[in-house]
Parts: C-alpha cells; structure tokens; sequence
C-alpha cells in the first residue's frame, strides 16, 4: 500500500474576488452596485461576462481591472490585494499585468497604429527602438502588418479594434479585459475580433475576461458569468 | 521619458494646429512687447548718455546763485563770476584739462544782406577743449586775439551754413552789434542737444571782446573746466567749491553763492529717468505678458476636457497621475515656450525697426531675453499647473465613460 500521494497545491487563481461589493453613497441613499461576489478566473481562462445594464457587470469589471476598489470583501489579483494599493500602485498594476480593449476603441486620433500601440510601452520606460519592434510584432499578431502608419481614421472599425487588441497584448499582460470589444462592430468583423481573441487565449495562453451582451459572441468563451442585481446569478 | 513627453506635447499641439497658434500668440504679443519695449528704453538711455557725453561727461560748470536748487531770485543778487575766477580756477586746481570762462547774448549775426539770430558767446581758447569740440575749418583764438580782445569770430555750422551757404568763410568779415567781425575758424556740427536745443547756432568771440565791445561789462556767466582723464569730478568740484568760497568771501556759515554742476550728476539723473520710463513701459508689456498666460489657461483647460477618453484610457493602460500631470504640463509650456522663441523674434525685429525710426541705438541685451524666456517658460507652467492638475485628477472610469 502506498501513502496517499498528497495533494498538488492548488494553484491560486488569477483572480479571486471574495464577497467583494460596491457601494455608493450611504445610509438610507446607499446603492449597492455589487453585493457579496464571489469570482475566481483561472490563468489562462476565457470568461465572459453578461447580464442586462445595471447588474453590475460593468462595476466588477473595473474592479477586476484595478481601476476601481471594492468598498467591502477582498479582490486579490494574481496573490495581490488590490484593495490596499494606492491610486499610483494600482497605476503600475495596470501598466504591467493588464491589456484593456473598449468597446469605442479609444485610439489617439491622428496617430498613426504603430504609435498608438507603442504607447503602454512608452509608460513602461522601453526605448524607442524596442519599442516599435514589439509593436511591429503585436500588428502583425492581430494581422495588419503593413498598416503601422495608417491613422484611426484610415482603417475600419474592425481593424481600429484590432489595433486596440495589439495595444492591449503589446505589453505582454497577464489579463485582457475586453469591454464589449464587439459593441461597435456588423457580424463579420466581430467574429473576426472574436477569433482574435480566442487565438490568443489559446496560443500564448493569456486570460481573457470579456463583458457581452451578444450571447453567440460569448459563446466564444469557455464560461460565462451572468450578473443580476448586483451579484452573479448563474455560471455555465 | 522625458523626450517622450515633449514629442507627445508636440503632437498634440499639431493636431490643432490653428487653435495652438493662436494660443501662442498671446505669448508672442506678449513677449515681443517686453522685448521691444525694455530694448527701445534701453537704446533711449544709451542716446541720452551718448548726448551728455558729447557735451563733455568729464565737464563741470560754474555759475552763480544757486543754481537749480535756489530760488529764481537768488541768481540776480549773486555778485558775477569775473574772468580772475577762471585764471585762479585754472591756476591752483590740479587735475584741469581746460578751463573756459563765458559770456552769451542772443544777437543779429550780418553778412551782406543775409541775417541770423544767434548766441554770441564770448570765452578763451579753452571752450573748443572743455566741450569736446572739434574745428571744421580755420583755426582757433590766438593768445594775442584773446589778449588784446581782438574782433574775431568763430562761428557755428548752422551759422556757417545759413550765412555762407557752405563756402568758405574763413577771412570773410560778419557783422555784430555794428562791429566787423572777421571769421577765423568753423566748428564742427554737434547737431541737437537731448534738450532740442540746435547746438551749432552760435559764433563764438574773445571774452574780452565780448566784455568790452558787446556786452560792455566785466561779467563771466558761466565757467566751463574739463577734468583731466582719470581723475574724479567729485575731487575736482570739492576744490573748486573751496576756492570759489574763498575768491569770494563766503564766511563758514553762509550758503554758497555760486554753483558748480557736475555733468556726471545730470548724466545720472537722465538716465535714471528714462530707466524709470523703460521700467513703467516694460511692467505694461508684462501685463499682455499675463493675459497670454490666461490665455494658455483657458486652452488647456478646454483640451483638458476635450481629450478626457484619451486622459482615460491612458490611465487605464497605466499612467500615474504624475504621467499625465507631465504630459498636460510639458504641453502648456512648449506652447508658452514656442511663444516665447517667436515672441523675441518679433520683439527683436521691432525693436530694430523702432529704433531706426526713433534714432537711438539699438542696444541688444541677452539679460532681458533670457529673462524674457524665464518668464514665458514661468507662464507655461503656472498657468499649465491648474489644467494639469485637473486632468491628472480625473477618476479614469468617468474618464473612460466620458462622450
């Protein structure tokens, strides 16, 4: 008879909110945007989050994304409280660790796509030359190469967001946050953004947690997290 | 990093180019303002000091009464100078280049059938060397004219000019109070004195000449002395003021009743008058100076809130407050900067310009310019801080939000 073998340590997950709320104003006038949500996301996850305006989808997500705090319960980001950071520390959380896609792009207009996407790397200190390699590199992973000097305005909405999606992932970041990447999109170039994003999950085994309304887009996903009220009302 | 922040500040200001420029130049008219203003002050210093130094700036004068600082009655009960105080002046005071005493009228200059009216002066061969002042043509009093009061004239440009229509008039005989005068010499032209008076109106005779045949008295008004290089007006004019109190018997009392100016002294007084005037009309530039400032101000504050989604996404992909503050900072002062650059251009221009019109020097200074960058660099960030401050504080979700 051999020992048990023991347990491999369970390792911890890349996020883990526990019982975390959100409230704004107090006393009577108290609006509770989060109540008690317990969340985990493992590293290399794809997650997306739905639920109708006002479920609280959008407060989790800056909360997950370190611009925001849960006023009560815990939010530990890859073993860190960020609770406890400050406004800058958060700053530098975000710089390092995470990669943000909007739903309106949020592209420099009049700047070219190379520029934009150097731009996270500028605030990481990288040099100059460095740095236009890494955004060569991250263009051609979302597949505009040769684009690098068109501005916002010369490319389409598919490829401003793939752009976005570059600027996100230049950073080599441990999360991408994707708020409704495919809100501004037709069909064709959200399923085209949505395989993006699903290659990447898949090859460089990057976390992905995605707020959607459209239910075939956060099919993509390998389980979505439906917010009701303030808290999570069902998992599949 | 910092290079980054100034090549975004840069790009930002391209992107609105017409508004940029237009901020700018609130700056520019500001700076071009200063600049022209302290520079044409400075250049009008210059010519005043220039203008007094023509007059000799080592001269001093004697004259009796008090001066400007008695009463207009006191000169007329003030005993005259007489020509004795000028040799004894010349005589037991070291340290004299040249010593003139001087007799003037206002008189009808005649030659022909052409008159003028003009200051006779009558004074010694010391006049030309007291005041610095050079002959065109002929020479200067002989020791015998000056003695023996001869009639002999030498006379001005403007009334060499006016009288001789530019021929020679070295020989030629004028007429005086009915006294023929003959021409020995012609001054050089001096052109206006700072006071606008025409200096070269004038002919210039022996002072006994003047005593005995024009004036019919013994009276000196004035005596010029010129101090040797080197050595102080002051010393100089404190012996003075002793032997004329001693030639005239002041007990240690009584108040002087004569006065000795020193040319120093009025050279001073102008200058600082019209150091006063740059001053006033460089604190009025100052004041646009201000306004471009505000301007700056009003301009960030409204990319401030324009560029809001950009100030948050930035944060959200990891700016610090710090980054942004830079950022909005760096921007208002490469503007107030740029402003500042083209400001001194203008100003310099203008300057030049105003100066070539007004006929003072142009007197370049690096100090005010600098000063002129300082300042402008000063209004960038003073006035960049507020709109800098506000967007560093923005809370990156209502940023981010923001339409």
């Amino acid at each position: 008879m051999s020992p048990p073998a023991p347990n491999p340590p369970r390792p911890e997950p890349i996020i883990r909110l526990r019982q975390a709320s959100k409230v704004y104003g107090q006393g009577q006038a108290a609006i509770y945007a989060l109540r008690g949500v317990d969340l985990e996301v493992a590293r290399g996850e794809f997650v997306a989050v739905m639920g109708p305006s006002g479920s609280g989808k959008s407060t989790c997500m800056n909360i997950i994304g370190c611009l925001d705090t849960p006023s009560a319960g815990s939010y530990r980001f890859d073993g860190i409280e960020v609770g406890e950071l400050s406004r800058d520390q958060r700053a530098v959380l975000r710089r390092h660790c995470l990669g943000f896609v909007f739903q309106g792009f949020n592209l420099l207009p009049r700047t070219s796509a190379l520029e934009n996407v150097e731009l996270p790397l500028i605030y990481r200190g990288v040099g100059r030359r460095r740095r236009r390699d890494l955004a060569a590199t991250a263009l051609g992973a979302v597949g505009l190469t040769g684009w690098e000097d068109h501005t916002p305005g010369e490319l389409s909405g598919g490829q401003q967001q793939r752009v976005a999606i570059a600027r996100a992932i230049v950073s080599n970041p441990r999360v991408l946050l994707a708020d409704e990447p495919t809100g501004n999109l037709d069909t064709e170039r959200s399923h085209e953004v949505m395989h993006l994003l699903c290659d990447l999950n898949r090859r460089q085994n990057l976390t992905v947690v995605m707020v959607t309304h459209e239910s075939d887009m956060a099919a993509y996903a390998g389980r979505r997290i439906h917010f009701r009220d303030g808290g999570i009302e069902a998992t599949d | 990093m910092f290079w980054e922040t100034f090549m975004l500040a840069i790009r930002a200001i391209r992107r609105n180019l017409l508004r940029s420029a237009l901020t700018v130049l609130g700056i520019v008219i500001g700076v071009a303002a200063v600049i022209t203003m302290v520079t044409l002050g400075s250049g009008a210093t210059a010519k005043v000091t220039q203008d007094i130094a023509k007059l000799g700036s080592n001269m001093l004068q004697v004259r009796p009464g008090q001066g400007f600082r008695g009463p207009g009655g006191a000169r007329s009960s003030a005993p005259m100078l007489e020509a004795a105080d000028a040799e004894a002046l010349a005589r037991e005071i070291s340290g004299l280049d040249a010593v003139a005493p001087s007799a003037s009228q206002a008189l009808q200059v005649i030659r022909g059938s052409a008159n003028r009216s003009t200051s006779v002066t009558g004074t010694t061969d010391g006049f030309t060397r007291v005041r610095d002042w050079d002959l065109a043509a002929g020479r200067n009093f002989s020791a015998n004219e000056l003695r023996a009061g001869k009639a002999v004239g030498i006379i001005g440009h403007t009334v060499w000019k006016d009288l001789f229509g530019g021929q020679n008039p070295v020989g030629e005989t004028i007429r005086l109070n009915r006294i023929s005068f003959k021409v020995v010499g012609v001054l050089g032209a001096k052109g206006q004195s700072s006071f606008g008076t025409d200096q070269d109106d004038l002919v210039l005779v022996p002072l006994r000449t003047f005593q005995r045949r024009i004036a019919g008295n013994t009276d000196v008004q004035v005596i010029y002395v010129s101090a040797r290089d080197g050595i102080s007006t002051e010393t100089v004019r404190a012996d003075m003021e002793r032997l004329m109190r001693e030639r005239r018997r002041i007990g240690p009392e009584k108040e002087d009743d004569f006065h000795v100016r020193d040319m120093q002294e009025i050279v001073s007084t102008m200058t600082a008058t019209t150091r006063v005037l740059t001053a006033l009309l460089g604190a009025v530039a100052a004041v646009s100076l201000l306004v471009g400032g505000i301007g700056i101000m009003n301009i960030m504050l409204v990319s401030v809130t324009e560029r809001t989604r950009e100030i948050g996404t930035r944060m959200a992909i990891g700016a610090m407050e710090r980054d942004v503050m830079r950022q909005f900072l760096v921007e208002a002062v490469v503007l107030a900067g740029l402003g500042g650059v083209c400001g001194i251009l203008l100003g310099l221009t203008a300057a030049a310009a105003g100066a070539r019109w007004m006929g003072v020097p142009f007197v370049f200074s690096p100090g005010i310019m600098m000063l002129a960058v300082a300042f402008s660099a000063a209004v960038g960030i003073i006035f960049g801080y507020f709109p800098a401050r506000q967007a560093a504080r923005l809370d990156p979700i209502a940023a981010l939000r923001h339409e």
